[in-house]
């Protein structure tokens, strides 16, 4: 049977600029975990913290994750589908708009251009130059998905389009706002409702951008590096609906306290819970997949990236849901702990799937086999040491400053000044800002890596290696 | 069946999605911002607090800064009373906040005076010497543009008068960021409603214990010689106190409860035995 002919140079471009975008977002880390301790960094009025801090959410989530999606979906909606893409030329639109996209988001958030919704913060114009990306995407996605010649649509597919359709949903209702002038416009809800869709956005935006899409990778890419399928596809088809259906209840937990209806904050915070069995539901998938191949975590480098990310997805749906709880948020809402938490998820989870499926594809799309194993695994324990340190100090740092906050004394009055908390951080956060040199050390390696495999790797003899 | 039918599975994962959605998303618009939460003394912004709001969007202060105090006795008591879904009705967007790298600002509104605000907002470490916040110094050399304010006051639908407008002619950023700031949290009485009563004799407990004077002056660097001065100088924020004659009791009450008019904040979180000694070493300057 004649192979199709899959476009690979598309998944090699989004590749280069989501690993682009994605030390931007690092190197931008960086500078504000600095400016944290050394406020003379900030230099007024473009690059201070505050103009800053959105654009290394940004880069990291829509720069690194949407980019690495991009790159991931259109490689395994190919093969899983056995066809090619739809269209090829929506495709390479795409991909220029993407970047257009992300550099209208940088400068104008440098310029101060904001609406200041978390993780929402764009201008109306470049939401709508969002939208246009998104349904281009989209029709591409869906049209390969109806023509394919596989009968079955795997699981990556369905978390796929639970994505595709759960971003356009949550993007289009959190952005309705309106205009000024071309780069100021007000939010169409007002208080409490707007902060209760804010944060049904901002929650799941976590859902349908930083769990649906690197499980969608997770599924196709577990399986392809150790050459044995997924266990259960009936605990993957029981979490799939259970995680999407329980996930939209949640958003209200990040308002747990504050004026929105008690109902809601119940409700969510109960949902939250629950949601622990789903999110389980892929991380015991995943594991029990592995029985009788973990000698393979020794043996390939790719499962070990695979399976450190989903115990860290796993690790994280835990914390999650025990900060979810009423009197636990009243402890750790507001301090270091969240950023700790975080970065657990962006640089433990999904980084670390990613990198597993970037070192997966960088055979295919460079015809070439890894320039370095070695190095494949260096760069795996600086980017796990970089985070660990990172995430476990803002713990300790957001335990300390909580218990500061709420120390009182006998008299009933407050026991620290809220200088004397911050004081008490400066070290902390020493330790934050160079845990991100050490991350971007690991990023560094790995860069090297791909660029040495396209210009000397040995040529991968017809199809490449799987895994080692 | 759905597994082989990709609109279909579209379908029902946008049907899955809505359920949660429209519960806990959609239905609160029916309880939120009604006259059930309604507080009639919340007012819209003026023209220029609103331009002073958009600076503080503008720079991103709600990355650091929340404002929202939740119902937590450690929380009411640094920051004031806890918030209410009223006090927000015409904030767009709103600007709760996650994350407290500063404190909450839901109260800061006539805290201290203007004079406090313009020159931490310019060099935050000469009025907090350890702070991490950036200088916003820049904010004074940018003009506010009325023609601009008053299209925005439009689109929100909040009143304003020609006079509003023209008034701002010659206005900074700093001055509309000020404005703002003394706004936050003052819609409601709760200042006033928090106010104690000393009730008594108010016997000072240190009366000529010298060894608590240490304790005193550390109190007196860190929450007072910024406006007062090192040497009780005072400055552009805050009188001098070389001249203070109170008596202990007095001056006691005034610390305490601050002076809400004169823009003192009340330093009753301290709590009592703090403030007998900020009182002593305050007494035994002025007797040297």
């Amino acid at each position: 049977m004649e192979a199709p002919q899959y476009n690979t140079a598309i998944v090699r471009s989004f590749v280069h600029w989501s690993i682009l975008w994605g030390v931007v977002a690092i190197l931008v880390g960086i500078l504000i975990s600095f400016q944290l301790v050394n406020p003379d960094l900030n230099i007024a009025p473009y690059l201070t913290y505050g103009r800053l801090r959105p654009i290394h959410t940004n880069a990291g989530i829509f720069g690194w994750g949407i980019g690495s999606f991009f790159a991931l979906f259109y490689y395994m909606v190919q093969r899983l589908c056995r066809t090619p893409l739809w269209s090829d030329g929506l495709a390479k639109f795409q991909l220029y708009f993407f970047n257009a996209t992300i550099i209208a988001a940088a400068v104008t958030l440098a310029l101060g251009y904001t609406t200041s919704k978390e993780y929402h913060e764009l201008e109306w114009p470049i939401d709508i130059m969002v939208v246009v990306l998104w349904v281009v995407f989209a029709i591409n996605i869906i049209m390969t998905i109806i023509k394919r010649k596989e009968e079955q649509m795997y699981i990556s597919l369905w978390f796929m389009l639970a994505s595709i359709v759960g971003v356009a949903v949550l993007y289009l209702v959190n952005a309705a706002e309106v205009p000024v002038s071309l780069f100021k416009s007000y939010s169409a809800y007002a208080g409490t409702n707007d902060a209760n869709v804010q944060w049904w956005f901002g929650h799941n935006a976590v859902a349908m951008v930083l769990t649906a899409p690197p499980l969608a990778v997770f599924y196709y890419f577990l399986p392809k590096s150790t050459g044995v399928p997924i266990y259960s596809h009936r605990l993957s088809i029981v979490a799939f609906w259970s995680l999407i259906f329980m996930y939209l209840w949640t958003g209200a937990h990040h308002l747990l306290w504050t004026p929105v209806p008690d109902w809601v904050q119940t409700l969510a915070m109960a949902f939250s819970v629950m949601l622990i069995a789903p999110s389980w539901g892929s991380v015991f998938n995943g594991y029990l997949s592995m029985g009788g191949q973990w000698h393979q975590m020794r043996e390939n480098y790719l499962v070990k990236f695979l399976i450190l990310g989903i115990t860290f997805y796993g690790l994280q749906t835990l914390q999650g849901p025990l900060q979810a709880v009423r009197s636990f948020s009243a402890f750790i809402h507001y301090t270091d702990w969240v950023p700790g938490h975080v970065h657990m998820g962006t640089l433990g989870w999904v980084s670390l799937v990613l990198f597993a499926a970037f070192y997966y594809l960088a055979p295919r799309i460079y015809g070439r086999e890894l320039y370095s194993i070695p190095l494949a695994n260096l760069h795996f324990w600086l980017v796990l040491i970089g985070q660990l340190v990172y995430s476990v100090s803002m713990w300790i740092a957001g335990v300390q400053q909580a218990g500061m906050w709420h120390s009182m004394n006998p008299d009933g009055s407050l026991a620290y000044s809220f200088m004397e908390t911050l004081i008490e951080m400066y070290p902390y956060y020493w330790v934050r800002a160079f845990s991100g040199l050490i991350y971007i050390a690991g990023v560094a390696v790995f860069v090297y890596n791909l660029f040495m495999t396209a210009r000397q790797g040995k040529p991968a003899g017809g199809k490449a290696a799987v895994g080692a | 069946m759905w597994e082989k039918k990709p609109v279909l599975l579209l379908l029902m994962a946008t049907a899955t999605i809505l359920v949660g959605t429209l519960v806990t998303m959609v239905l609160p618009f029916a309880w939120v911002n009604t006259e059930a939460d309604r507080i009639e003394t919340v007012t819209p912004y003026t023209p220029l607090e609103q331009e002073g709001r958009d600076v503080y969007i503008r720079e991103g202060c709600n990355n650091c800064h929340t404002q929202t105090v939740r119902p937590l006795v450690a929380e009411v008591l640094r920051y004031g009373d806890y918030s209410k879904s009223g006090e927000f009705v015409y904030d767009r967007p709103f600007l709760w906040g996650s994350r407290r790298t500063g404190p909450d600002l839901a109260r800061i509104g006539g805290k201290y005076p203007d004079a406090w605000h313009y020159q931490h907002m310019s060099a935050p470490t000469s009025m907090v010497p350890r702070s991490n916040m950036p200088a916003y110094a820049f904010l004074n050399e940018n003009q506010v543009d009325p023609g601009y304010t008053r299209r925005k006051m439009e689109v929100l639908g909040f009143p304003y008068s020609e006079e509003q407008i023209a008034a701002l002619e010659g206005k900074t950023e700093m001055d509309a960021m000020v404005a703002y700031l003394q706004k936050l949290g003052s819609d409601i009485p709760w200042r006033e409603a928090a106010r104690t009563t000393l009730v008594g004799d108010l016997s000072n407990p240190y009366q000529g214990d010298s060894s608590v004077l240490d304790e005193g002056g550390r109190l007196y660097g860190q929450h007072c010689a910024s406006c007062h001065g090192a040497d009780f100088e005072g400055s552009d924020i805050a009188p001098d106190l070389q001249d203070v004659d109170m008596a202990d009791a007095e001056l006691y009450e005034l610390l305490y409860n601050g002076i809400p008019d004169g823009g003192m904040p009340a330093f009753s979180t301290l709590g009592s035995d703090r403030v007998w000694k900020l009182v002593n070493f305050v007494k035994y300057h002025k007797r040297h």
